[in-house]
This record gives structure tokens, sequence and C-alpha cells, in this order.
């Protein structure tokens, strides 16, 4: 084992900025792909990998990427949600891995949502 | 690094490996193999999370969802559920006591809600056995910054200034403890730090040395940098099998990364640390004894001054602080002195660790400010007394702290209240006892456990603890006379007064706290002969009221002794020479007709 500088020991803890992330939660952006049964049906799985070489590809280590349940639109699936902190969710509809990566791109990247692909902004409220 | 989606982290401390966490980490590893998702999702063993009543544990991230009491044959659906279908399982949340609901995130859970999370930061989020862990999280950054941009005296000032004072039990201040190290002339200089934990109940330094043991190791090269000591000890009690191992791993894997050992990240400072067992002593925990013990000898503690900041191991200079005092070392270094003294009280910064046992409805570990009120431990955090009985009294500080009553619940919990009430901060024990908990028993228990642990250096600790345990037993059995507790309360102040070391100097505290607090059970056992809260079984007992005895006869076919005579449909009686005092008819009993007393 090589022994350490400091300079060696910050780009240590550098480069593991994306354990701390997903253990501390607290995320410039999450990306959450709908994984209920619709959804893994019409292919998430796919979208979910797409996602995560997409963070490796890119070096991204201040974004979160996770999973949820069925989100309620069935036929529209698969379907991923892209949310900034303290911002409303966009949900994005009927991807596929091209769509997915100009999301990421344009969204992830550059922060700018892709209207076309997008379902709507927002959340469904109770009551 | 490959992107992954989920840190699933298991605590895997004594607590929850003891109830199986081993097993539930090796299930969760196959269920992930077996659905393809290991480069997605990692499982990764934590140290103890602190909830030790509900484990085993384990904390899904980035999601925030706890799980608790989990059973090998959970596992399973548990990640086909959540991991697979993206849907949390309510069933093996946290459903708070005499709820319906559970609650699935961890943060918004009273138990750790309210706590403070200084010196157990890295508790349940990094894998103790992972060096990368450690530094993604800042390791060892403290330790960079007092190696390369501060002298020794300016490490020695940010530590005096930041208010930390020894966690140890005496409390005394750190920054002090270190001046008066590094100014000795003589060397070599040696640091130790002390694990032995002996007090019943305590488990705050193993938790801390399973959880974060190279938190300690970097603590201990900063005060060696500004001591000017180049080799340490690690004393920890046998009796933790997992926190040697862990230690001994960490200290392991810090030299293979230069992080100790020769020319330490490339500075030329070197510091090495081996890890020395204990034998099992109680006293072995007090600093003068303990360095014998390192020596080779009998663990027996010396007359001081001189103290071991001017002549410790083999003679020199030597610094000793506890586990919870070193932790907090290398983040008052990285964050500054005027972070740390802005959490506490005037008297008492910082956070304390305190393990919260006894009749209380969440054991486990707690870190929270100092100032804050005994109440808000018990009832907030703790979820109150189990069975919901009456709180009766808490004792703080171990063998050596005192009970403290209900009047006292909104004392705020820092070294100088404890201190003014008859108690004692000690290393962090907080024992909660109900209606059910005989004081002049506690008392006893104590004292049993002290004149047993006494090394019997000073004849009044040795002879005092003897007689004065003597007492307390006949009180418990019955025979207590009229005069025991004067008696009681001269020998406890003889033993407190002429006693050399620490371990007799406050062996009388149980004791004489018990009877200022509540000396009617004191009164009771000794005049009526009777035991308040029932336990005492020498002096209770069993009586069945005729009031509201209504003749079902369940008593009777539960007593094993068969002590218990009457006829259906009559109110029944108990041969008290035949009782045994089982308690079986109690349980029995539907209409509450059984007097205990």
């Amino acid at each position: 084992m090589t022994k350490l500088t400091i300079d060696d020991l910050k780009r240590m803890r550098d480069e593991a900025k994306r354990t701390v992330l997903l253990r501390e939660g607290t995320a410039r952006a999450k990306i959450t792909v709908f994984m209920g049964t619709c959804g893994i049906t019409a292919g998430a799985r796919e979208i979910m990998d797409e996602v995560l070489r997409l963070i490796e590809k890119h070096g991204v280590d201040d974004v979160i990427a996770t999973s949820s349940a069925c989100a309620g639109l069935c036929s529209r699936e698969p379907m991923l949600a892209v949310e900034y902190r303290f911002s409303p969710p966009v949900k994005y509809v009927d991807l596929d891995r091209d769509k997915v990566k100009k999301i990421f791109e344009s969204h992830i990247l550059k922060g700018h949502p892709v209207p076309e692909y997008a379902l709507g902004v927002g959340s469904e409220t109770m009551g | 690094m490959k992107a992954q989606r989920t840190h699933i982290l298991v605590c895997t401390g004594t607590g929850c490996v003891s109830a199986g966490a081993f097993d539930i980490m090796e299930a969760f590893q196959k269920e992930i193999k077996k659905h393809g998702l290991e480069d997605e999702i990692d499982v990764v063993p934590t140290g103890c999370n602190g909830f030790c009543e509900n484990g085993p544990l384990a904390l899904f991230e980035p999601d925030g969802i706890f799980y608790q009491r989990l059973k090998v044959q959970d596992i399973p659906f548990l990640v086909e559920e959540h991991c697979l279908k993206g849907r949390p399982v309510p069933i093996l949340m946290y459903v708070p006591h005499r709820e319906k609901l559970p609650i699935p995130a961890m943060k918004n859970i009273d138990f750790f809600k309210y706590q403070k999370l200084v010196a157990l930061r890295n508790r349940g989020r990094i894998n103790p056995e992972k060096i990368e862990d450690y530094i993604a999280f800042d390791g060892y950054i403290g330790l960079a910054k007092a190696l390369t941009e501060m002298t020794p005296d300016e490490i020695i000032e940010e530590v005096s200034k930041s208010g930390l004072r020894g966690r140890g039990g005496a409390g005394f201040p750190t920054g002090r403890k270190w001046q008066i190290c590094q100014e000795q002339p003589r060397t070599p200089k040696y640091i130790i730090c002390n694990a032995d934990e002996g007090d019943p109940g305590a488990f705050m330094d193993r938790s801390v040395l399973e959880a974060d043991p190279h938190a300690v190791i970097e603590g201990m090269t900063i005060g060696a940098r500004a001591i000017g000591a180049e080799k340490g000890f690690v004393y920890v009690r046998t009796e933790y099998p997992l926190a040697v191992e862990r230690m001994k791993k960490a200290i392991k894997a810090a030299e293979d990364m230069g992080l100790l050992g020769e020319d330490i990240l490339g500075t030329g400072f070197n510091f090495k640390l081996s890890v020395v067992r204990g034998a099992g002593a109680f006293v072995c925990g007090e600093e003068s004894a303990l360095i014998r013990s390192v020596e080779g000898k009998v663990g027996r503690p010396r007359q001081r001054p001189p103290f071991p900041a001017q002549k410790g191991l083999w003679g020199k200079p030597t610094n000793i602080n506890n586990v919870e005092t070193w932790v907090n070392v290398p983040q008052i270094i990285r964050k500054g002195s005027e972070w740390f003294a802005s959490l506490g009280t005037e008297n008492s910064k910082g956070t304390k660790i305190f393990s919260l046992v006894g009749k209380i409805v969440n054991t486990g570990l707690v870190e929270v400010p100092m100032g804050i009120k005994i109440r808000d431990v018990v009832f907030g955090i703790g979820g109150g007394i189990l069975g919901d009985r009456k709180f009766k009294a808490i004792q703080t500080g171990g063998p050596s702290g005192g009970c403290l009553p209900e009047e006292l619940l909104d004392l705020p919990i820092d070294f100088q209240s404890l201190q003014s009430v008859g108690s004692m901060m000690g290393s962090g024990g907080l024992i909660v006892m109900d209606e059910k908990t005989c004081m002049v028993d506690v008392a006893r228990y104590f004292t049993n456990f002290l004149a047993e642990e006494s090394c019997g250096k000073c004849f009044t600790c040795r002879k005092g603890l003897e007689r004065m345990l003597e007492i307390l037993t006949n009180i418990c059995e019955g025979r207590g006379k009229e005069g025991d507790v004067e008696l009681l309360t001269e020998l406890g102040l003889m033993v407190k007064e002429t006693s050399m070391c620490g371990l007799g100097q406050t062996a009388a505290n149980p004791t004489l706290s018990t009877i200022r607090y509540f000396r009617n059970e004191y009164d009771a056992h000794i005049r009526d002969k009777t035991c308040p809260a029932g336990f005492c079984k020498g002096i209770i007992t069993y009586s069945i009221l005729e009031e509201k005895c209504v003749g079902c006869g369940a008593c009777k076919r539960v007593c094993p002794a068969k002590a218990v005579l009457g006829d259906k449909k009559e109110p029944h009686k108990i041969n008290g020479e035949a009782c045994i005092k089982c308690g079986a008819c109690v349980e029995a009993c539907k209409f509450d007709a059984i007097n205990v007393g």
C-alpha cells in the first residue's frame, strides 16, 4: 500500500463524494426511476442502468439516483422524475435510452428541463 | 467508482451482532446477488446505531428509511419489495410505543431526532473496517491540519479554548492536562487511551471503538504531536473482543497508508500505537492502576501527586484520556474551538454520550448536548418507562454515581449540576428505575460490586465497603436495626474521605444518595420490615385482599407451593410460611386482588 501525502488524502476524500452523498442524502438533484411492476415490464431496468451509466460516464458526484414504485400512470411507463433541491419534480414519460441520454445532458448537466419529453411539473397533492 | 443507487447500512455493533446482525448481512448480500443488483446496491456493515432495544437494524440510504427488529426470514421479502419494486415495507418499520402508524424515516423518529452527534458522528454510516469510508467523511484532515498548519502550542491552545473536559468521569479540562504533560522536561513521553469502561451497564466506549476506531487513532496522534510523544497505547478491556479486533485492524490500515507509524503523511512526525488488553478488573479503569497494568504489574492505584502527566508510565510523563475525549479532538482541530464551545453549557462544553438502560422503553446509546434536561432524555428520547410504570429514580455515573429522584427531573445534565445534587457525570451511564425498584437493593447491588472490585490497599475502602455491604444486606433481608442508617452514613463519609483513589472516594455515593432521597424506604425496611417496591424477597409478604377476591381459584391453580387456601366463590388466603414469593399468583389474578408488600 502506498503511503499517503496530504494531497493524496484530500483527493481520496473528494473522490469518495458519491459515498458521502448516498449516505447523507443531500444532493444537488435526485433522479427517481419508477420501478413498479408496470415500469419494469415496460423496461425501467434498462432506464435505471442507463442513468447509472451516465452518472459514471460524466463523473457526476452530486446527483442521487433512486427508485420508487408505481407512480400511477402505468400507460406512459417507463417514467422518471428529476427533482432539484427546493424545486418541484419534473416527470418524464414514454422513455427509451436515447431520451434518457438527452434528458441527462440537458436537465442534469445543464439545468434545463426538456419540455418535449415531460408530462408535467409538480407532484400530486392529497385533498 | 461505479455509480450506485442505494446503500444498505446494517448495524454491526456488539448488541446487534449478538442478535444476529452478521446473519442479516449475509442474507442481504445473498438476496441482492440473487436479483443481480450487486453493482447498484452496496451492503455496508457499520458500528452501533444506538437504538439497541430494537436491533438488528438496517438503514436504507439515500431514502433514509429505517428498519428494525429484523429476522433473517424477513430479508428476501424486504429486498424484493424495497430494492426491486421500490416499495418500502411498513411492517418492518419502527412504531412508537402506544401508537399505530410506523415512522419510515430515521430522522423523524424521536429517539434519533433529539440527539446531537459529535463524537458518534460516524455511527451507522461508515464501515469501521474500511479506512476509505473514514477518509470520505473528512477523516484525518484534522491531523493533516495539526501537523502542517499548527505548532504544538497552538494545538493545545485550540483544545483549551474549546472547553473540552475529560469524558472518563472526572471531567478535568483536557487542554490543561495536555499542557502540564507537554511542559515536562523528561522523555520519552507516552499517550494512553483509557478504554477499560468498567461501569456495569456502560457501553459508550465500546460503541465508539466498534463504530469509529480511526477517530480514536486520529485524536491520539494529534495529542501525541501536541505533547511530544512517540508511543501510545490503547488499553481495552478484554471483555470487548470486537472492539479489540476493529482497533487492531484500524491501526494496521492506518499504518499501511502512512497515517500512523513512521513519517506520518510525509511530515517526519513519528507515532506508534499498540493495543493492550485488560484482564477484567474494574480498578484498572483508574489511571494509576491502568498504568501499572500496562507495565505488567498488578493493577493497584498509587498516591497522587505526582500525576501521570508528570510521572506516569515507567516513570515518564504520560497523558491518559478516555475514548470519548479522544474522538472529539479531530473535530475540534478541523472545525475550530468556537464551534465546539457553541454547544453545551457554560461549564460543560460539547456533547456527551450516554448509555440509557434500565426500565426504559428505548434502551440504547444516545449523544446529547450538555445541558439537556434529564426529563427530555428519559421521556423524549427514551420514550418513557417500560410497561407504563411510574418513574422513580435515575442513576447517573455508574457505581460511582448517585440516584436522583423525580423532583430532579428538570435538572440540566452537566458536570456541575450533577455534582451539586450528590451524583456525578461519570463516564455516562444512565440507569432508569421504576416504582418496582427497591432503592435499598440498588445501594446494596453497587456496594457489592465495589466491595468486590476494591483493590484492597486502603483499609477504609476494603473494610468499610465490606461492612456497609453487611448492613445493607441485613436491611434487605429484614434484619435492619434502628441506627443502621446513621452508621451507614458515618461509614460512607469515612470511606469517601480517606480512600486514595477514585473507586473508594466515590464508592459511598449510591448509598449516601439513596439515603438522602429515599430515606423512607430504608425506614420501611428497618421499622416496618416491609419493602415498599415489593422487591426484597426476604421481607415481602404476599396476601389476598378480601374485598377484591371473587374466589375464582386461578391463583390456587398456578401456585407451585400449594400455599393458597380457600373454597370456590369464597375469598382465598395465602399461607405465608409455605409461600415462596414466586409471583405466579399475581400474574394469574384478573381482579388485582393480590397484595405484595
